[in-house]
């Protein structure tokens, strides 16, 4: 079982980082203008618009989504930039979350489309889109329950490997090497993300709660991702524990090269590290730019504490 | 504290080899002069050789719902397959046809299609492997329950073909698919290359050996299968199917291999069948046995390879040797008017469900399982704070 086809593997390994953007496809250039009276309403606040540039790692455009009556999403764009640390943010119910998971290949947008590397991902499915080097975490932590942390790690590198039923019962050199291998790394971005490496071998769901997002961090990172989701990093940790988090993610950004892109609450959080927001409300795109230009939005304070007077 | 390693990292013995790996070979050693101990016709082999021949599904069974996670209740499917091949290409049943491939001179003079023995394994191997995709085909997009009620349909549907065999004839007049619940008998005795041919007459201790044969391959597949990327794979897929499709495990080439691994082994358990039964015929392939071999799995513990085997062992003896052999005769000196063996099922029931109180995790749990029994007592300090784990949910319309 050899997975995925070749020439996915050798363009994620091929690329990281700004430097060798690949051209989106035609059809996301020429999305420039905003479409639609969805994304009319939208104010870009800052410097940048919403424009589909050439060096996108990843790119929506008039990306829809229908759950029977409801509009979860409404015509948005978005753009992430290799190297770049994206965030969205928004009150609950915004739709953030369903964005991720029609970015992440779970759902199928119901019009509009998105381009990753510049190839459509709209219809592709998740593990497709995984083994092109988008991968995530959960909002609500979804690690494998009984599997050790080193073990979650190693799912998420399947992808990466190579083993297929036969090597495996006869247990080849090539795949004992690569297992081995496999289970190194797992202990090498295990430590990186900060877990203490005598919790590798205990089941990850009975890490404490910021070890386990930590873990689902890792787990994404298995996959050699050019760009990284995460659904509400800091959710539930402790402000020294968030902290220690942004200083992971910028690290994350600055030594591999990623682009990362996350949902997050904590305010904190989003103001520190990231290059530019986006603020949804009930699956529009309502703001974007530069964290403090975003936070004196009007519309944006509108959406979280109400309309004044 | 149980950490995953201290019980990976089995004690070592004499010779650097580990305690568990001496203990195997004893086992596997007792197993081979097991049939010495008794007489070579004894009623107690042929039921070991039975039980044997379940490990060999239950295994398979295993590899689908207890890896897999995929709940498939109709296996006897593979076993219906496994053991019409036999009565395809290894009797007399198409007497028009003069096929005979690498069998001995004994066999050579009958009328009928007569393969040698290793390739009608193959051969109801492959078929069952493909088998197992078409069950699976259909099955992909359900989870759970569902897939129970479309295995439950295939596993019928099997049947029914295999009743109304005798209409359907594809591939000329004199060649039925089935005799429907008549038999297809006698199926020709094993015959391995470089061996006298087995007869079951004379001795059954050449079938013993030959499904311990089949046994021990199967379990080294399967538990190397187990320790691999793809059984990971298997496993991340039973834990959380969006987790394992969004961390690039494609859902249904994995699936489809857990069915076609399974489906195999069924074939081969009624390949050798067949030739032991030495009858093949519709009745033997109700929804029942699908049951049977399922509740071995559950009885050892879903997932665990030792729990399968134990599992099996157990319900065969008890099924086939306990019940008509032991009890049966209980209720008649108690004074009661009826045989313990019209209670077989109602035994399974009260097996099972006394097991599920006492040991939930089953016999033998896997040993994944077991840590995450023990841990939960002794867990590692700090952990798990604030209400633990939220449960795998859907995160459907969430935001």
């Amino acid at each position: 079982m050899s997975d995925q086809p070749s020439e996915n593997t050798e363009a994620a390994g091929g690329m990281t980082g700004g430097e060798g953007a690949p051209r989106p496809a035609a059809d996301a250039t020429t999305g420039a203008a905003p479409q639609g009276a969805g994304t009319g309403g939208a104010t870009a606040v800052g410097a940048g618009t919403t424009e589909v540039a050439d060096d996108a790692l990843l790119a929506a455009l008039g990306v829809s989504k229908r759950f029977g009556g409801l509009q979860a999403i409404a015509e948005v764009d978005f753009v992430v930039r290799p190297n770049a640390i994206a965030a969205i943010i928004g009150p609950n119910g915004a739709g953030k979350t369903t964005f991720f998971n029609m970015l992440t290949g779970l759902y199928k947008p119901s019009s509009g489309s998105i381009t990753f590397r510049g190839q459509d991902v709209s219809r592709a499915r998740p593990d497709v889109i995984s083994a092109m080097g988008m991968s995530r975490t959960f909002q609500n932590i979804r690690l494998f329950g009984t599997m050790t942390a080193v073990e979650n790690v190693l799912v998420g590198a399947h992808a990466r490997m190579k083993g297929g039923v036969v090597g495996s019962i006869f247990r080849t050199p090539k795949v004992r090497a690569e297992e081995k291998a496999g289970r190194d790394r797992a202990r090498e971005l295990l430590t990186e993300v900060g877990i203490d490496t005598r919790w590798h071998d205990h089941l990850a769901i009975n890490l404490s709660y910021g070890d386990q997002r930590r873990v689902e961090i890792a787990r994404a990172l298995a996959s050699d991702p050019s760009l990284l989701l995460l659904d509400e990093p800091a959710a539930g940790m402790n402000p020294s524990e968030s902290d220690a988090l942004s200083a992971l993610i910028r690290r994350l950004r600055d030594d591999r090269g990623l682009a990362i892109l996350l949902i997050e609450h904590d305010m904190k959080v989003v103001m520190n590290i990231s290059d530019r927001v986006t603020v949804f409300d009930h699956g529009e795109k309502i703001a974007e730019g530069e964290p403090l230009a975003v936070r004196a939005d009007p519309r944006v304070v509108e959406a979280y504490l109400g309309k004044q007077g | 504290m149980a950490t995953f390693d201290s019980v990976m990292q089995r004690p070592v013995g004499p010779r650097g080899m580990t305690v568990s790996t001496i203990a195997a070979i004893a086992i596997v050693a007792f197993a081979i002069v097991f049939p010495l101990f008794f007489d070579p016709l004894s009623g107690f082999l042929g039921t070991s050789i039975q039980a044997l021949a379940y490990v060999v599904m239950a295994l398979g069974l295993n590899v689908v719902v207890g890896f897999a996670g995929l709940l498939d209740l109709g296996y006897v499917a593979f076993f219906a397959i496994g053991a019409y091949t036999t009565g395809w290409v290894m009797s007399g049943f198409y007497g028009e046809a003069n096929i005979h491939v690498f069998v001995t001179s004994t066999v050579e003079a009958l009328p009928g299609i007569h393969m040698n023995f290793l390739l009608v394994l193959v051969i109801a191997a492959l078929l069952c492997a493909v088998a197992g995709v078409v069950i699976g085909l259909p099955t992909l997009r359900l989870r759970g329950d569902y897939i129970a009620i479309v295995t439950l349909a295939f596993g019928e549907i099997i049947r029914v073909f295999a009743i109304n065999g005798p209409e359907i004839r594809p591939f000329g007049e004199n060649y039925p698919l089935t005799q429907g619940k008549q038999s297809i008998t006698p199926i020709d005795q094993i015959d391995l290359p470089f061996l006298e041919p087995l007869n079951s007459i004379l001795s059954l201790r050449g079938y013993y050996w030959v499904i311990l044969g089949i046994v021990l391959v199967c379990l080294f597949v399967v538990l190397r299968l187990r320790d691999s990327r793809i059984g990971r794979a298997w496993i991340a897929l039973r834990e959380d199917e969006v987790a394992a499709a969004s961390m690039g495990i494609p859902l249904v080439k994995t699936k489809l291999l857990a069915y076609l691994v399974g489906g195999a082994m069924g074939g081969l358990s009624g390949a050798f069948l067949g030739p032991f039964i030495q009858v093949v015929n519709a009745d033997q392939f109700a929804f029942s046995f699908s049951i049977f071999i399922l509740a071995m799995v559950i009885l050892g513990g879903l997932g665990s390879v030792w729990g399968a085997v134990i599992g099996a062992l157990v319900l065969t003896f008890v099924n086939n040797y306990l019940i008509p052999d032991v009890l049966n005769g209980v209720p008649g000196a108690l004074g009661l008017d009826f045989q313990f063996s019209d209670l077989g099922f109602g035994v399974f029931g009260f097996l099972l469900v006394i097991v599920m109180i006492l040991r939930p995790q089953g016999l033998f749990p896997e040993r994944r399982r077991a840590i995450e029994l023990t841990e939960g007592l002794d867990g590692p300090p700090g952990g798990p704070p604030m209400g633990a784990t939220p449960a795998p949910t859907t995160t459907r319309g969430e935001a």
